[in-house]
């Protein structure tokens, strides 16, 4: 039978990583693309680094950062009494890390394309830099802040190595979607291991198919009525 | 009040913008090139490019200061800027958009401010539409209301009618002028059109290289162009480059050959001595057309050539005139039927003497 379990657990994880990452990703995109500093393209390339390194590596050193000798999992357990390795909330923090690309990259290319003399005459109007955001900026690249949206929803919810090298396979907790078909496979389940799979199928295409039917303008030309 | 500026700004190897100018209530035309730096001038009084040095004010409110700190944001300046391309938000109505900079009024006083802008740009019955969905001209008059609903203490407008036919141009020029009569505040009006320049200005500064090259009304600055940046610019069609063959003191004119051909034209006497090079300047306007041999002209220069193109540019008749050196004369449609002219045919041309303009070269125009 399906795995609701590990399903809901995955939306779960995804809704939650996507709403966190759409916080990130607006105003490091604006710093990205607005304020260019001279080692800006730093921020880009570690930024970037989840797109080319292997999820293994990302997973390890996550997991060695976790752990009770690094400062940052020492912290994490007096502060909450646990470690953050093979926790929910230690997926919740790889997932972010992992995913960030498809969160900001959408996020930079839509406010690269707003032309700059629209947020200059924002501001010759007297708007303040955070009002030019709110009414000129995300406006008008309000597509690829869905777009980023659904893809980190959708990155997440096909993460594998990251899953398995931070959070194990813990039922419930840890064991998502893609953990559970590769359960399902090792066992010699190959029926249920394809029912899950086609889920995820079907889910990855709806997805891409939001995604490029959202390229439109809506303001182009239609006449309001 | 009145806008006083004096900045620099490196803006490459070997390019520095370095302006001092002051711009009193009224319409000040800033007039050059593209690439001479005069946008990137409008753009350091918005606070939109910070300049290396210097100081902008209006009246007693300091804008920039290098010297002392002082660099008020863009948001604070109260500068209306009108843009080259409009730069309306496409998402928002005009409505919205002229609305946009009045966002700390009540609603009912933000209205009213909004319908009275609208009606004197001609624009009320179109404010529901979206910037997509109106023509050039109304969105142009749109972003000069959003600018000016505001009150600004300056307007800054850049090339703001170069995108326009030249019809829709007059009616927004009318617009501005009666916007200058209403509101005594400093405009800065960037532009490369000798026609707007005419039309418009009260004052001109003209822009090259980074720095002013003259300065004065319209007709002192365009008139008489001591340098051939300014003779191009102002619309002489016909620069030659020549050698001065002989000076006539007592008669005020000199004498002098087109290099490379010869052609001789005589001109009015300046300092250069006989052998010196100079750069003469005609006005297409001013040259006259012959299909026979004139008579009893004062003009002093009749030039024999061959009618080499004609074509319609709008309502002039532009005509290339080979006589020594190619001419480009100016004439009316009835002009050009009235003497039945035809391309290859032989004409005279007729150039009187105080027609030519010396104009002085600029190192980095060659």
């Amino acid at each position: 039978m399906m795995d609701w379990q590990a399903i809901a657990l995955t939306a779960r994880l995804a809704a939650i990583v996507s709403v966190i990452l759409l916080i990130i990703s607006l105003p490091l995109a604006h710093w990205l693309t607005f304020s260019r500093r001279r080692w800006s393209f730093l921020v880009e390339s570690i930024v970037s680094l989840p797109l080319v390194l292997p999820p293994t590596v990302l997973g390890f050193y996550l997991l060695m950062s976790m752990g009770t000798r690094s400062p940052l999992g020492r912290w994490w357990s007096e502060w909450t009494g646990h470690s953050l390795a093979f926790t929910f909330e230690g997926l919740v923090i790889a997932s972010v890390l992992y995913s960030l690309p498809f969160a900001v990259q959408p996020v930079a290319a839509a406010f690269a394309q707003i032309d700059p003399s629209l947020r200059e005459a924002s501001a010759t109007l007297g708007a303040s830099a955070f009002r030019t955001f709110a009414r000129v900026t995300l406006p008008l690249s309000i597509e690829g802040v869905i777009a980023g949206l659904v893809l980190s929803f959708a990155h997440t919810v096909g993460e594998f190595g990251v899953v398995l090298m931070v959070g194990g396979n813990l039922p419930g907790i840890t064991r998502t979607v893609s953990i559970s078909i590769y359960d399902h496979v090792q066992a010699l389940e190959y029926g249920q291991a394809n029912q899950t799979a086609l889920v995820l199928l079907a889910f990855s295409m709806l997805v891409l198919m939001a995604v490029y039917g959202l390229r439109r303008r809506p303001w182009a030309a239609a006449p309001i009525t | 009040m009145t806008l006083a500026v004096g900045v620099t700004k490196r803006l490459g190897p070997g390019f520095t913008l370095d302006v001092a100018l002051s711009a009193p209530p009224g319409i000040t035309m800033l007039f050059g090139a593209s690439g001479s730096g005069k946008t990137t001038l409008l753009r350091c009084i918005a606070g939109l490019t910070r300049p290396d040095t210097g100081r902008i004010a209006i009246g007693d409110r300091t804008l920039f200061d290098a010297k002392n700190e002082v660099d008020v944001p863009v948001q604070d300046r109260h500068v209306g800027y009108v843009f080259q391309q409009a730069a309306l938000f496409p998402h928002m109505s005009l409505r919205e958009n002229i609305g946009y900079g009045l966002n700390r009024l009540v609603a009912d006083e933000r209205q009213t401010r909004i319908a009275a802008t609208a009606e004197s740009f001609r624009i009320s019955d179109i404010l529901d539409r979206r910037p997509a969905q109106v023509s050039g001209g109304e969105r142009q008059r749109a972003a000069l209301a959003r600018a000016l609903v505001t009150e600004p203490s300056l307007l800054l407008l850049d090339e703001p009618l170069s995108a326009l036919d030249h019809a829709i141009q007059s009616r927004i020029m009318d617009d501005l002028r009666r916007v200058n009569e209403a509101r005594r505040i400093p405009m800065i009006y960037v532009t490369h059109s000798h026609r707007e320049v005419y039309a418009l200005g009260i004052q001109a500064v003209v822009i090259d290289n980074g720095g002013v090259i003259a300065r004065g009304t319209p007709h002192e600055v365009l008139d008489r162009p001591e340098q051939s940046v300014l003779a191009n610019l102002a619309g002489f069609e016909n620069v030659f480059d020549a050698t001065v063959v002989e000076r006539r003191e007592r008669a005020g004119t000199m004498e002098c050959r087109i290099d490379g051909t010869d052609t001789e034209l005589e001109v009015p006497l300046n300092s250069s001595a006989v052998g010196a090079s100079i750069r003469v300047a005609i006005r297409a306007g001013d040259i006259l057309v012959g299909s026979e041999e004139p008579r009893g002209l004062s003009a002093r220069n009749v030039l024999r050539g061959r009618l080499a193109a004609l074509t319609a540019h709008g309502p002039t008749m532009v005509a290339a005139v080979d006589a020594g050196a190619r001419f480009i004369v100016h004439l009316t449609p009835t002009g050009v039927e009235a003497l039945n002219l035809q391309p290859g045919d032989h004409v005279w041309l007729i150039v009187k003497t105080y027609s030519c303009r010396i104009v002085a070269d600029t190192p980095w125009h060659s």
